[in-house]
C-alpha cells in the first residue's frame, strides 16, 4: 500500500506539472534575468509571467507589489523590520500568542532590543478578542502582524477586519498568510492589508521560494541591499526556476480553489467525524466554525503525540503533533497551551492536514488505523485502565514531578 | 524525525513488561510536568533476598520514554534492590544503543522511578531534587536550569567558564548566544552586566575532557605557586594606586590575601578582591574564592 501523506501544513509535494515547468530553467534557460542578451531576456519574461500569476492568486492591484524572497520567514522578517526601520518614532508591535516562530521568535528578540510587543491572547477555541486588539492600537505601534490561518489548528483570524481597524488607526498591517494562500480565496486590492507573506512549498511549489506582497505606496526599507533585483527591494540573483514553479503553482491553486473548499473539505470532515466517532476521549481543537478547509487537529487524551506518530508512521501514515517530544523542546505546542488545553491532551494533539492529492480511500484507511493505535498506547498509559480512563485520572496517578 | 536506534524502535513497538505486576509490593510514580512524560513502575520484590522477581511499567510519554521504561524493566529483573540502584541513565541509554541528547531525560525518568519504587518498598520518603529546563547544549545534553544554577553557585561570568563547569557550549558552539543570554540574566540578579570581552573566547579545539579537567592535574604546590604568580602579576597595577596585596594562605578553593597600603580600608577593596578572584579563576580554570585575611581566623575556628 502506498504511503498516505496527511502533513500538508508542514510541506506539500511539488506538483509534477510544476516540476515540468521548472526543468528548462535548470538547463537551457540558465540566463541571468538581469543580462542584456537573449539568454537573460527569456528568463526575465518567465519571471514576469510568474509575478502576474501570483498577483492573480492574491488579487493584488499591481504585479510590482509582488517581491520574491527565499521563504516565508524571510518575508515575515522583511515586513516587520521594514516597518520598524521606516518609522523609528514608533516602538511597539502587535501580534498574537499563537503566531508561527517566524514571527514570535523575531518579536521576542526585538523585545530585548527595547521594542514593546503586545501579544494578543486567544480563547479556548483559539479566537482573538477584537476589543483587546482595539485597546492596544495607537500611534506608537509600528506594525500589526497577525497570521491569516493558524498552522496547527487551521483556525482563521479576521485579518480583513483587523486590517481595517489598523488602517483607521494609521497603523501598518502585515499578515503571515503562509497557510492560507492557495486554500482560501483572496482579493488584496479590496482589503487594507499592507503586507502579506507566503511560502511556495505550502502550495505545491518547491522549498526555498517565498513572496512578500507589498501594497503600492507603503513605506518600505529592504532587508537585503545590493543589486537592483525586485526593483531594489530584495537584492540577490533571482531563484529563477523556483519563481517559475511558484507562478505555475499559483495558477493551479486558483484553478483548484473550488475543489479545495468542497472536495478537500469534505474529506477532512469525514476524517474528523470518523475518528471522533470511533475513538473515545478525544476532541477537536481550534475553531471548527472558521478554519482552513484542509486541516483538523484532534487531541487524544492520556496518550502522547510522538508515540502516536511513530505508530502511524509504521503504517505509512504521515501526520504531525503538538507534543513536546516531536519538537525537541520540553514544552507542548504554544498554540495548545494558549488555548488552555490540559497537558494530558495537549501532548496527544495530532494535526492531520490534507491536500488535493488525497482521496477518500486514504481517509477511510486512516479512520480504520487510528482506533487500534490509541487502544495500544492507552493500554500502556498509567491514566488508563481497561476500557476507559481511571477514575479521576489526575488524582489516581499523581507522580512526583521532577 | 528522531534518529532512534533500531533497539529503541524495537522496544517501543514491542514493549517488554508493560502493565502492572501481579502481587507487586513496590510502586514508583514519577514524571516531568513540563515535558509531559510520566511513568509508573511496579516491582515484585522477594522479601527474603530483596531480589526483583518481576517488574512492570505504565508510561504516558513519547517513543523513547516507552522504550526506556521497557529497557529499565528488562535490566533490573533478577537484580537485588541495591544492585538495581546502581543502574545509571547511561546504562539505560547504552542498553538501547543510544538515545538522542534531547531524549536523555526519558532515561532519567526511568532511574528516578526506580529510586521512588525502592523508597516505597523500604518505607522511605523519596524526594527528587532534579529540576529540568529547556535543552541548551545539544552536544552534551545540558539544560538551562543546570547552567543557571552552576553560574549562580560558582559566580561564573564568561561563556568559557560555563563550558568548563558544565560542558555546555564546549562542542559545536551553536548555543553560545543562548549561554550569553543566561549569563546576562543571572548576572543581572546581582546587579552585574555580562561582558563578552571579560575573558578570551573559548578554545574551540579543546575537547570536553580537557575542558572538564581544568587544574585538577596540578599538585597542591604547583597550584599555590600558580596563584602566587597571578597575584604577583596584579601587584604592579595596585602599586600604581599606592596600594598592594600579599598572599596569606590557600585553603581548598579559598585564597586569603592581605590588602595593604592605600588598599587597606579603601571602599573599593571588595571590588579589587573580586577582580583578583576573577583573574585567578580565569588562569586556573576553576572556581576560586578570594577573601581578606581577616576572615582566616573564622575559618580556622570553624574547622
Amino acid at each position: 500500500m502506498a504511503d498516505i501523506y496527511l502533513d500538508n501544513n508542514a510541506t506539500t509535494q511539488v506538483d509534477p506539472e510544476i516540476v515540468e515547468a521548472m526543468l528548462p530553467y535548470f538547463t537551457e534557460q540558465f540566463g541571468n534575468p538581469s543580462s542584456m542578451h537573449s539568454f537573460g531576456n527569456k528568463v526575465g519574461f518567465a519571471i514576469k509571467k510568474a509575478r502576474k500569476q501570483i498577483q492573480e492568486l492574491l488579487g493584488a492591484a499591481h504585479d510590482s507589489e509582488i517581491i520574491f524572497t527565499s521563504c516565508g520567514t524571510e518575508s515575515d522578517s522583511t515586513a516587520i523590520l521594514s516597518a520598524l526601520k521606516a518609522q523609528p518614532e514608533r516602538n511597539e508591535i502587535i501580534t498574537t500568542v499563537v503566531e508561527h516562530p517566524a514571527v514570535l521568535s523575531l518579536c521576542e528578540n526585538l523585545e530585548k532590543e527595547g521594542y514593546k510587543v503586545h501579544y494578543l491572547a486567544v480563547d479556548d477555541k483559539g479566537r482573538l478578542d477584537l476589543d483587546e486588539y482595539r485597546s492596544v492600537l495607537s500611534d506608537r505601534v509600528a506594525i500589526v502582524s497577525v497570521m491569516w490561518a493558524n498552522n496547527e489548528t487551521g483556525t482563521l483570524f479576521p485579518v480583513l477586519e483587523m486590517a481595517e481597524m489598523a488602517h483607521a488607526a494609521g497603523v501598518m498591517f502585515h499578515t503571515d498568510a503562509v497557510q492560507a494562500v492557495g486554500k482560501i480565496p483572496m482579493d488584496l486590492k479590496s482589503s487594507r492589508i499592507d503586507m502579506l507573506s507566503l511560502s511556495g512549498h505550502k502550495l505545491h511549489a518547491p522549498k526555498g521560494i517565498g513572496v512578500l506582497y507589498l501594497r503600492r505606496g507603503v513605506r518600505f526599507r529592504p532587508l537585503l541591499r545590493g543589486g537592483h533585483q525586485e526593483r531594489g527591494r530584495r537584492a540577490g540573483t533571482e531563484n529563477t526556476a523556483s519563481i517559475v514553479g511558484l507562478g505555475r503553482a499559483a495558477e493551479l491553486a486558483l484553478r483548484h480553489m473550488a475543489f479545495e473548499n468542497t472536495e478537500v473539505a469534505a474529506m477532512r470532515d469525514r476524517l474528523e467525524h470518523g475518528i471522533i466517532d470511533a475513538v473515545p476521549h478525544c476532541f477537536v481543537t481550534g475553531n471548527p466554525g472558521s478554519r482552513l478547509p484542509n486541516t483538523t487537529n484532534i487531541a487524544f487524551e492520556f496518550v502522547e503525540g510522538e508515540a502516536i506518530l511513530m505508530l502511524l508512521n509504521k503504517q505509512g501514515i504521515a501526520a504531525s503533533s503538538g507534543s513536546a517530544c516531536t519538537s525537541g523542546s520540553l514544552e507542548p505546542s504554544h498554540v495548545m497551551r494558549a488555548m488552555n488545553i490540559p497537558f494530558t491532551a495537549a501532548h496527544g494533539s495530532v494535526r492531520l492536514s490534507l491536500s488535493r492529492y488525497n482521496c477518500m480511500g486514504e481517509i477511510e484507511t486512516v479512520i480504520a488505523a487510528i482506533p487500534p493505535i490509541m487502544a495500544q498506547l492507552r493500554k500502556l498509559s498509567p491514566y488508563w485502565q481497561g476500557d476507559g480512563p481511571v477514575d479521576e485520572p489526575e488524582k489516581a496517578f499523581a507522580p512526583t514531578y521532577a | 524525525m528522531w534518529d532512534y536506534s533500531e533497539t529503541v524502535k524495537e522496544h517501543f513497538y514491542n514493549p517488554r513488561n508493560a502493565g502492572v505486576v501481579e502481587g507487586s509490593n513496590a510502586t514508583g510514580d514519577v514524571g516531568s510536568l513540563s515535558c509531559g512524560d510520566a511513568l509508573r513502575l511496579t516491582l515484585k520484590v522477594n522479601p527474603e533476598t530483596e531480589v526483583i522477581e518481576d517488574a512492570g511499567f505504565q508510561t504516558f510519554g513519547c517513543g523513547s520514554a516507552i522504550a526506556s521504561s521497557s529497557a529499565l524493566t528488562e535490566i533490573i529483573k533478577g537484580m537485588t534492590l541495591d544492585d538495581a540502584l546502581q543502574v545509571s541513565n547511561q546504562d539505560i541509554a547504552d542498553y538501547l544503543d543510544g538515545l538522542p541528547p534531547e531524549k536523555m531525560h526519558c532515561s532519567v525518568m526511568g532511574r528516578e522511578a526506580l529510586q521512588a519504587a525502592v523508597a516505597d518498598y523500604r518505607g522511605e520518603e523519596w524526594k527528587d531534587d532534579h529540576e529540568e529546563g529547556a535543552l541548551v547544549c545539544k552536544c552534551f545534553a545540558v539544560d538551562e536550569v543546570l547552567i543557571e544554577e552552576t553560574i549562580r553557585a560558582n559566580n561564573l561570568v564568561t561563556v568559557e567558564q560555563v563550558a568548563h563547569y558544565t560542558k555546555a557550549g564546549g562542542g559545536c558552539a551553536s548555543c553560545h548566544e543562548g549561554i550569553e543570554e543566561i549569563l546576562t540574566r543571572v548576572m543581572a540578579e546581582s546587579g552585574r552586566a555580562f561582558d563578552p570581552n571579560a575573558a578570551p573566547p573559548p578554545d574551540m579545539d579543546a575537547t570536553p575532557e580537557t575542558l572538564a579537567e581544568g587544574t585538577t592535574g596540578m599538585t597542591n604546590l604547583q597550584r599555590i605557586r600558580r596563584i602566587e604568580m597571578v597575584i604577583e602579576s596584579i601587584r604592579p597595577q595596585l602599586q600604581m594606586d599606592k596600594g598592594d596585596v600579599e598572599l596569606v594562605d590557600v585553603m581548598g578553593d579559598t585564597v586569603y590575601v592581605n590588602m595593604t597600603g592605600a588598599c587597606n580600608g579603601c571602599q573599593m577593596a571588595s571590588q579589587t578582591l573580586g577582580g583578583i578572584q576573577q583573574r585567578l579563576m580565569e588562569d586556573l580554570g576553576g572556581f576560586i574564592k578570594v577573601l581578606p585575611a581577616s576572615e582566616l581566623p573564622k575559618a580556622m575556628a570553624g574547622a
